[in-house]
């Protein structure tokens, strides 16, 4: 089943051909299984490590990681940045070193700076897997939005998501992107012109997607939404009046979403500020998928563990 | 096209280097750095103020030229701050600064922010007619920037440096020269529109001269996504580096193709005066880190004249006559120091230089005390072959 899969490492998926993600959604049907069975775990990753280094703060992305991991009898470690060397003014390289010379097999590493998990992956004999890195991706959350979509919507092809808010700062934005595209989606972007970068809003968006200032245009006849979060560091930093405006011009409202085909679905990648970019009564009501995308996360998460480990580009297999 | 197996040139003269001294050693001294200048064929180097101390009083001035007349590579001159510590608060002392040696002022990575006290600097520096360099960018519009703003940063995730800084700041830097008829240098130019601006500047009959670097010349924003194709490279025919690599983190910032080419026009088109290395060694743990918690900076001295023979003049792009008329001649105008020619007076600086060398670029051999360069293990074609300086 895995046949095509032949990556060392999952830093970005901006590179990956369609099959590739096709394996890893089918991947993570077989994992999902898994979850549903009384006693949810399985063998594959006995005797592995997985080091989860988390130097920027996670919950859900950790947690869904490491029963993720422990599902699939893996030995699971964590460094975190708070309390640990990092925090103490530890340099990457020397955690890297660090983290070489304790002998994982797979390193899932979260980090501030975008290009950390390239940095990381040059430097040690472990699997790295990319679990978000600053504005640039966050491969897993975007595989389990293309799950999630896919399941309740079946084939993407020709389907059009609607990607609402700080696209700019936002790994997320990047990696729905780079796997809905390939699997025939067409992306809409919107959001205030200050948080989109530039060079899209200006003739240079990556292919598949276009960009829509008007949250009600962008809306109408679409077939799901992907609400992100606001930072209220945005409104500080002068890119924004204030949230209050941004909840009135681009806040996610059941009058919006109505907007969308009937039953569209609404997704968030989480954590919400529920009435700044998303309402409650939208985020708990009957299109939300926010919650089976938490679900998905493991599985997800369980497939690219599998792979990897089993890829014939794994430590030691090569 | 043909060129002579050997070519005699006027020595090089660099106008834009760092030499960390005092204050960073770790990275490069005097010494090292004078070194590792005369290896690429540069027999005079402008040394900018940016160490620790500053260099923005005349006691500091000599003591530099102290020190470098005790080495033993290529001459060294030092340029001065224009504003004490370069805080850009108040104006160092200028003439006092001029009349201990310093040939030149600029508060290179720190530009000018207030645009009154830059044009009170212009405007001072007119009473001896003394020489100010500008890094011409717009600090609130760059402020956090880690390379260019364009579609590659946006899809690496990292904060740009728009076009819009460097050009803002060149159209400031030129109105206030023109204002108060000053001279002005703006260095290591890299966007069509800052080209475009002193084009216009310069038929205007405005004083302004500036430098490119090789480093924008030769390279893109690509590069910072692990490309490591030049402009006539077919797509898909070099290998790639792992993105995200420090050693293609300079300020400017590598632009994209289209302000490359620009640079090339400037440079057929007499825009573009002269080439500068700005020279800037870090030590390599330094730049062993994320990418944007790295500082910015291309070690240039050992790897100009070789990536301007293989890249310029072996596309066509400069003739070898205009290589050193941008390397030698209108440094030495621009500066107004000894050099750029074998009149009588004139120091006997000689650079051999051999277009068909065959030049393998190696970090690990450089005579600078840092290695980053992009450009570790490449091969390029042209280089020099021999030096004659005579110090004075």
């Amino acid at each position: 089943m895995s046949a095509r899969w032949t990556r060392r490492h999952v830093l970005d998926t901006d590179d990956w051909a369609r099959d590739e993600i096709e394996t890893v959604l089918d991947q993570t049907a077989a994992m999902a299984e898994i979850l549903t069975r009384p006693i949810r775990k399985a063998p594959p990753l006995r005797g592995r490590t997985v080091i989860l280094f988390f130097a920027e703060a996670s919950t859900r992305t950790r947690v869904s990681f490491e029963l993720a991991a422990k599902a699939l009898s893996a030995d699971v470690t964590n460094i975190t940045a708070s309390g640990s060397s990092v925090e103490k003014g530890e340099s990457l390289y020397d955690t890297v070193r660090t983290l070489e010379a304790l002998g994982g097999d797979i390193v899932v590493i979260r980090h501030g700076a975008s290009g950390a998990p390239y940095f990381v992956a040059e430097r040690t004999g472990a699997a790295v897997i990319n679990a978000g890195d600053g504005w640039h991706a966050h491969p897993s959350q975007g595989l389990l939005d293309a799950f999630t979509l896919r399941a309740a919507l079946g084939d993407l092809g020709g389907k059009r998501v609607v990607i609402v808010g700080d696209v700019l700062h936002s790994r997320v934005a990047r990696s729905d992107i780079n796997t809905l595209v390939p699997l025939g989606a067409r992306v809409t972007l919107s959001g205030p012109p200050t948080l989109i970068p530039t060079a899209w809003r200006c003739g240079e968006l990556p292919p598949g997607v276009t960009y829509e200032p008007d949250v009600d245009a962008a809306l109408d006849g679409a077939d799901a939404a992907i609400v992100l979060r606001l930072q209220r560091e945005r409104q500080e930093t002068g890119l924004l009046p204030s949230i209050r405006e941004y909840s009135r011009v681009w806040g996610i409202t059941e009058a919006r979403v109505s907007r969308m085909r009937p039953n569209a679905p609404v997704m968030h990648p989480g954590p919400m500020n529920e009435g700044v970019e998303i309402d409650a009564a939208v985020a708990h009501g009957s299109r939300s998928l926010i919650e089976q995308q938490v679900t998905n996360g493991v599985a997800v998460r369980m497939a690219l563990l599998y792979l990897l480990a089993s890829s014939p580009m794994a430590p030691g297999r090569a | 096209m043909s060129l002579p197996k050997v070519v005699e040139s006027f020595g090089f003269i660099d106008l834009h280097a760092h030499l960390r001294e005092p204050g960073f050693e770790e990275s490069e001294t005097i010494a090292t750095g004078s070194r590792a200048a005369l290896r690429g064929g540069f027999t005079t180097i402008c040394a900018m103020p940016n160490t620790e101390p500053t260099i923005d009083s005349p006691g500091l001035v000599a003591e530099l030229i102290a020190r470098a007349a005790a080495s033993d590579g290529a001459r060294v001159l030092p340029i001065a701050a224009i504003t004490r510590g370069r805080r850009g608060k108040e104006l160092a002392d200028l003439v006092e600064l001029a009349a201990a040696g310093a040939v030149a002022f600029s508060d290179d990575g720190a530009p000018v922010e207030d645009a009154r006290l830059f044009r009170h600097a212009l405007e001072y520096a007119s009473a001896r007619d003394l020489l100010v360099i500008e890094h011409a960018q717009d600090a609130a519009l760059s402020t956090n920037g880690v390379m260019h703003e364009g579609a590659i940063s946006a899809r690496l995730g990292l904060s740009g440096i728009p076009a819009a800084a460097e050009e803002a700041a060149v159209a400031r830097d030129i109105a206030l020269a023109r204002l108060v008829g000053a001279r002005l240098h703006l260095t290591h130019l890299s966007t069509a529109g800052s080209v475009e601006l002193v084009r216009r500047a310069k038929a205007d009959g405005a004083r302004i001269t500036c430098d490119v670097t090789p480093h924008h010349l030769a390279m893109t924003d690509e590069w910072v996504a692990g490309s490591r194709a030049f402009a006539w490279d077919v797509p898909g025919s070099v290998a790639r580096a792992t993105p995200y690599d420090s050693s293609t983190k300079v300020n400017p910032p590598l632009r994209s193709l289209a302000d490359v080419r620009a640079l090339w026009r400037g440079l057929a088109d007499g825009t573009v005066d002269a080439i500068a290395t700005d020279h800037a060694p870090h030590h390599y743990d330094e730049k062993r880190v994320e990418f944007d918690r790295a500082p910015f900076g291309i070690t240039g001295l050992e790897t100009a004249v070789s990536l301007c023979f293989d890249r310029l003049v072996h596309r066509g792009l400069v003739p070898v006559a205009r290589l050193v008329e941008l390397l030698s001649i209108n440094p030495a105008r621009i500066m107004r120091v000894p050099g750029g020619s074998l009149a009588e007076g004139m120091p006997a600086d000689m650079s051999i230089l051999a277009p068909d060398l065959h030049v393998t670029v190696s970090a690990a051999r450089m005579r600078s005390r840092s290695k980053n360069t992009p450009f570790d293990g490449w091969s390029l074609r042209g280089g020099v072959a021999a030096l004659h300086a005579l110090r004075p």
